[in-house]
């Protein structure tokens, strides 16, 4: 079957690519413009790992065709740091000790600063619902969710 | 032991792979690609048990696009011979059938072939022209079955070791273990209480969040190039070598960042076949697991049934304790039966102990490490047991613990006598927790259990180079899975007395560093991190032999201190201290560049100890338990990098809930796995959990030079009972067999109430 070609914006680029009609956003992120930043663990919606925003709703990457990318604006963890300079969340995940293998942290990158722009002031129990469809099996949440609260209060006061 | 104080121990800064941890820029094993690359698969049998009768892969040769096509014809028989690896012992002829069946599948999913093909969508079409003819056999997936008479036998040639007189029957039960100490019916006839109980968990699965994933690379003089996401690059190398016929110094193994590894990335599945593949094809060949192929053939950890009797006085001194385990290998022999029985009491110091365990095989993926491998399946046992003892005696949890508690000086059931060890301050910090002294709330209720790991040295291969600046490399071969990287470079920097930030270290590929044992066992922070120290003072005696001269004097006459050699005092004469970036600017001249080696095989390492409270409500309608408040205590030696510390403390807590309370593996009447995937095997989310409370006890390890102590493995222990107590006190249901499911749990709670009402 012939391949689709598809325009769209990634982290603020133009972008085109040729993909099949099966095939997922994740795949073509990965396998094809060597953005390898999102993450495969599940395949099936499950686990986070390929958490982007889609003109800035949270999705996950393996559940999107990316056909389906034309004409709209797809961030991932890779367009997050702005030049040299990391993001609040990026920075406060390493003082933070917040990842240990890492695998799963551009995944709750992505979804906690989807949650911080959809949500400014978000409790503890927001925090954890938001997050909950990101799986860790290293960290037990707690350093996460500690980044993710401290960085909502940096941001909140200097926006004061 | 006065606290010593360091600069660089004990602090906190980010780690060294930080920024590309966060950036997306770190490559992971399925981050990693060759020009030319083909995509390999696999094709695994249907069938829970059956004996092939048959492959052709005829059809699936001719199909264009398909490079290559190996099944066991391609692998070499092997002998019937152990190897140790990771922390388990494994069987040549039995990994080389488990990474490819070969007169028989032995589990649902077990690889009976694979293709290489250029593209993944040729590769799945091959893979259904290939045709497998079966016989198929009865199965038994329960250890309990697998071990009756008349049950389905996995292997004619197996006979139980370990028994007298040897049986001559092939049996499902590879091994009977035993360790005793003193006399336990003469312990058992002194007692005044004695608690006896049956308990069960069920198989579960590591549940890294990174599958499997390799890269190999076999070129045409014979050399293999190979990416692998694992916890021991050099296990890898030594299996390919093995299992293909190749010289080890041929085979050269780069390890990938690794997605979380926990035990189950200890040993080969899919790198055989990637090599074999890339030999035939003549193509670099790329295989990634689905998250499905995870669930179903990469090795779980055991479930089990575990009996324990307790006898113990009127003032809560145990007496005697017996235990019998038969723990599930999977589809080989090989279980974590050793430690499961070791551990079993280690916690006390108890006069008569007699432990029995079982290692059975049965028609399950062969299981594999997993953090403490086999510690928190008698824990949930024995730790259960000693709760139930404490109500009968109306005894405060801790206080029958702190009674019976191993000191330095106890005699363990296994052997060894314990060295300098913290459970009596561990006991006593949990005890005096905030979280101890508060008071339960209404609708909530309190449990408390204990946790043993003994640790793991082995061998180390360290070096650490200075450059032309005197900034520092420090070369290791254990992947990192944790922070491990953070934790050396303090150690190079304290011991040199340089800026941490001046040192970077690196993991070098198999064939840039001597050998190293896996980074597991809680191993790498402790063992490694002495091969490391070693090699900077091999360093620095290096350092300390150009600056002697440099003066003109005897090198005896020459410290080393902050980062600079001094003279050893007035006598030797006065000269300005040179700085490690002086000695090193001015190498050429002095003799050329400094370096430093160390290799080990490291003893000594101290066992570690964990105690856990938790706070939960129980749902009576629903049976859902809700966690308000968890404390992990534990004796960490010394914290090297405190947060690296308590997030191993986190992530084992959480894994050991999940266990408690949701994993399992189910299986249907066929022997097919139900729930392989992550919607359906729930691991916790952050919804389910608070934050996890965190005390480091620090009782130095006395033989390490920075006290430290292996922490990753104790954690996952204590949890599983810790949770069963507390539902216990909460619901007046004592639960015995895993998980504490809601099914399970409103079943008991259910089977509970009309005797609960007829009172
Ligand atoms: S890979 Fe998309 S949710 Fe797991
Ligand atoms: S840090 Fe390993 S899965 Fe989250």
């Amino acid at each position: 079957m012939a391949k689709l070609h598809v325009s769209t914006t990634i982290n603020g680029e133009p972008a085109e690519f040729l993909c099949d009609v099966s095939q997922t956003i994740l795949d073509v992120l990965r396998d094809q413009l060597g953005l390898t930043g999102t993450k495969e663990g599940c395949g099936s919606g499950d686990c986070g790992a390929c958490s982007i925003t889609l003109d800035d709703r949270l999705i996950c990457g393996c559940l999107m065709l990316a056909a389906e990318a034309e004409g709209r604006r797809i961030e991932t963890i890779e367009g997050m740091a702005k030049g040299d300079r990391l993001h609040a969340l990026q920075k406060k995940f390493i003082e933070f000790a917040a990842l240990q293998c890492g695998i799963c942290t551009p995944g709750f990158l992505v979804a906690s600063r989807a949650l911080l722009a959809h949500n400014p002031d978000p409790s503890e129990t927001e925090i954890r619902y938001w997050l909950a469809g990101n799986l860790c099996r290293c960290t037990g949440y707690d350093k996460i969710v500690r980044a993710v609260m401290e960085v909502a209060r940096d941001m909140r006061e200097t926006t004061r | 032991m006065s606290k010593q104080t360091y600069k660089w121990i004990g602090t906190r800064p980010d780690r060294p792979d930080g920024a590309d941890k966060v950036t997306g820029r770190a490559r992971f094993g399925a981050d990693f690609n060759m020009p030319g690359q083909l995509v390999g698969k696999v094709l695994r049998s249907p069938h829970a048990h059956a004996r092939i009768r048959s492959i052709d892969t005829s059809a699936a040769e001719a199909l264009p696009g398909v490079k290559a096509v190996v099944t066991s014809k391609d692998f070499p028989e092997q002998a019937n011979l152990i190897v140790p690896t990771g922390e388990m012992q494994v069987n040549l002829r039995d990994v080389t059938r488990n990474v490819m069946a070969r007169e028989k599948v032995l589990y649902e999913s077990h690889a009976v072939a694979a293709v290489a093909a250029t593209t993944d969508a040729i590769a799945s079409a091959a893979l259904a022209l290939i045709k497998v003819e079966y016989d198929v056999l009865p199965h038994v997936i329960d250890v309990t079955e697998a071990m009756q008479e008349g049950a389905p036998i996995l292997h004619d040639h197996l006979i139980t070791d370990g028994v007298e007189p040897r049986p001559t029957k092939a049996s499902n039960i590879a091994k009977r273990i035993d360790n005793a100490k003193g006399d336990i019916d003469a312990g058992f006839a002194e007692a005044e209480v004695v608690i006896e109980r049956s308990y069960t968990t069920q198989p579960v699965h590591q549940g890294y969040i990174e599958p499997h994933a390799t890269l190999a690379s076999a070129s045409e003089d014979g050399q293999i190039q190979l990416w692998s996401t694992t916890q021991g690059h050099f296990q890898v190398r030594g299996f390919c070598s093995r299992l293909l016929n190749i010289e080890l110094s041929q085979i050269r193994v780069t390890p990938t960042e690794i997605g979380g590894g926990f035990g189950g990335k200890t040993v080969v599945y899919l790198e055989p076949l990637a090599v074999r593949l890339s030999q035939k094809s003549g193509k670099p060949v790329k295989m990634v697991m689905s998250r499905d192929e995870v669930f179903r053939a990469s090795g779980p950890a055991p479930g089990a049934t575990v009996r324990v009797k307790i006898g113990a006085k009127r003032d809560g001194r145990i007496v005697a304790a017996d235990c019998t385990i038969a723990m599930q290998a999977g589809a080989f022999p090989g279980s974590p039966i050793g430690p499961a029985c070791w551990t079993s009491f280690a916690c006390y110091d108890i006069a008569n102990v007699r432990v029995v365990g079982y290692d059975v095989v049965s028609n399950r993926p062969k299981v594999a490490a997993y953090r403490a491998p086999g510690a928190p399946i008698s824990a949930w046992g024995v730790e259960s047991t000693l709760d139930i003892l404490a109500q009968e005696l109306r005894m405060d949890p801790i206080d029958l613990r702190l009674k019976n508690a191993a000191k330095k000086g106890t005699k363990t059931s296994y052997g060894p006598t314990f060295d300098t060890i913290g459970f009596v301050e561990t006991l006593e910090a949990a005890k005096s927790s905030a979280h101890y002294r508060s008071k339960v709330k209404p609708g909530m209720a309190r449990g408390v259990a204990a946790g043993f790991w003994f640790n793991v040295g082995a061998d180390s291969s360290a070096a650490a180079h200075v450059a032309e600046d005197g900034t520092v490399t420090i070369i290791s071969g254990n992947p990192d899975i944790g922070g491990s990287r953070a934790s050396l470079a303090l150690m190079a920097a304290e011991e040199l007395g340089i800026d941490y930030d001046k040192v970077r270290p690196v993991i070098a590929d198999t064939s840039s560093i001597g050998f190293n044992f896996v980074t597991g066992g809680s191993r790498v922070t402790f063992a490694t991190g002495l091969a490391v120290v070693n090699s900077v003072r091999d360093m620095v005696r290096e350092l300390k032999g150009r600056a002697a001269k440099t003066w003109g004097v005897d090198v005896e006459g020459v410290i080393w201190e902050n980062g600079q050699a001094k003279p050893a005092g007035s006598n030797v004469g006065v000269f300005e201290p040179l700085t490690l970036a002086q000695l090193a600017a001015t190498a050429g001249k002095t003799g050329g560049p400094i370096n430093g080696h160390a290799q080990l095989n490291v003893q000594g390492a101290g066992p570690g100890f964990g105690v856990h409270i938790v706070d939960l409500a129980v749902d009576q309608e629903t049976a859902i338990v809700t966690i308000d408040r968890y404390t992990a205590v534990q004796d960490v030696g010394t914290a090297i990098h405190p947060s690296y510390v308590e997030g191993q403390l986190q992530g084992g807590a959480v894994q050991g809930i999940g266990w408690a309370l949701n994993e399992e593996y189910i299986y249907n009447a066929k022997g097919k796995l139900e729930n392989a995937g992550f919607l359906d095997y729930r691991i916790p989310v952050a919804s389910d959990l608070p934050m996890i409370e965190t005390i480091l006890v620090e009782v130095p390890n006395p033989t390490h030079p920075y006290g430290v102590r292996g922490v990753g493995e104790v954690p996952i222990v204590p949890p599983l009972a810790t949770m069963g107590n507390a539902i216990a006190r909460a619901t007046g249901v004592r639960m015995t067999d895993l998980p504490m499911s809601p099914p399970r749990l409103s079943a008991a709670l259910d089977a509970a109430m009309p005797r609960a009402a007829a009172e």
